[in-house]
């Protein structure tokens, strides 16, 4: 059980204790303020106040983030002896349409996460902007899938609400209109 | 020894979203497509659960395990900032197939490749950082 993918009846809960065990701690639940932390890490208080803040105060996250990757590495070397997601046939139709032959046999898509991958510009450069939009986009919006759609939702916030919606605005022309013009042809 | 329980506390959300598979570029996409209910169900069971017990540690006043008073902050007002933003992170959710939490989770998980994405959301974040007074809010 513990070896074969978890289903979303027991991820969800468990997410929400997670959120709720770091608001008992008296922190909260939020991924994408470290990418904030990381700026004010590698110096960019000097270029804006905005990234002047004190770190200590931040310490507690960049120890949660920590633990996310330990946890990564057991999850994918301890827990899991097959990466193969399965995901649903229409979806691995889909996707070799837009040439993934990769679908339903990797966790990852080995077209865009692998070393040979990287070699190719157009893949780096995807990535690359495929991370500032989220990284920018968070920090605009104030929040991500933990901080909005977990923790903002959880405590019935307006304001996560519209950022919600606008996950899947970008989601859904990322996947339905963009994709063809990137990957297709 | 608090930090002890930070690290125990993200260990513990690495395995449930890498086990899961909320860290997969290849479930974001399908959430996207509606070809299947799992992403949903995660999400949806979380905030179900969620919203309990926010409203209990809400309502009941507890304090924290250390004692002290719980305060969950509301967020600013606002419109354009949330939608504008929501929507450019979701364009780049659905890109790289990882929001923050799962970036992280998928370094540990030896995907390298993800670094660069990493790099990338750091580099957005301090832009933001740059342009912020200029950008609506």
């Amino acid at each position: 059980m513990l070896y074969q993918p978890w289903p979303w009846y027991i991820a969800g809960p468990l997410i929400a204790l997670v959120m709720s065990v770091l608001i008992l701690m008296g922190k909260r639940f939020g991924m994408s303020s470290n990418l904030e932390t990381f700026c004010t890490i590698g110096g960019a208080g000097k270029f804006t106040d905005y990234f002047k803040v004190d770190i200590k105060s931040k310490r507690w996250n960049l120890l949660v983030v920590l633990g996310s990757v330990i946890g990564g590495f057991l999850g994918a070397n301890v827990l899991s002896p097959n990466p193969g997601v399965q995901i649903s046939e229409k979806t691995v139709t889909k996707l070799n349409e837009l040439g993934f032959e990769s679908a339903g046999t990797a966790y990852l898509p080995t077209e865009l996460f692998s070393l040979e991958a990287l070699t190719k510009p157009s893949v780096l450069i995807l990535l690359l902007v495929a991370g500032f939009l989220v990284g920018f986009g968070t920090r605009y919006a104030g929040g991500c899938t933990s901080g909005h759609a977990i923790s903002g939702l959880s405590n019935l916030q307006r304001p996560s609400l519209i950022a919600v919606i606008g996950f899947f605005i970008g989601g859904l022309i990322m996947v339905h209109l963009l994709f063809p013009l990137i990957f297709g042809s | 020894m608090k930090s002890v329980l930070y690290i125990i506390v993200g260990t513990f959300l690495g395995v449930i979203l890498y086990k899961s598979e909320a860290a997969s570029w290849f479930r974001i996409y399908e959430m996207f497509q509606f070809d299947s209910f799992h992403m949903y169900g995660i999400i949806g069971s979380a905030l179900a659960v969620g919203i309990v017990l926010v409203q209990w540690i809400k309502r009941s006043q507890v304090r924290s395990f250390f004692g002290e008073p719980i305060r969950i902050e509301e967020k600013e007002r606002s419109f354009a900032r949330y939608i504008i933003g929501g929507t450019l992170f979701g364009l780049g959710w659905a890109l790289g197939g990882a929001c923050p939490g799962p970036i992280y989770i998928l370094v540990g998980a030896g995907y390298w490749p993800i670094l660069i994405v990493l790099f990338g959301a750091v580099l957005g974040a301090f832009v933001y950082g740059f342009l912020r007074d200029k950008l609506p809010h």
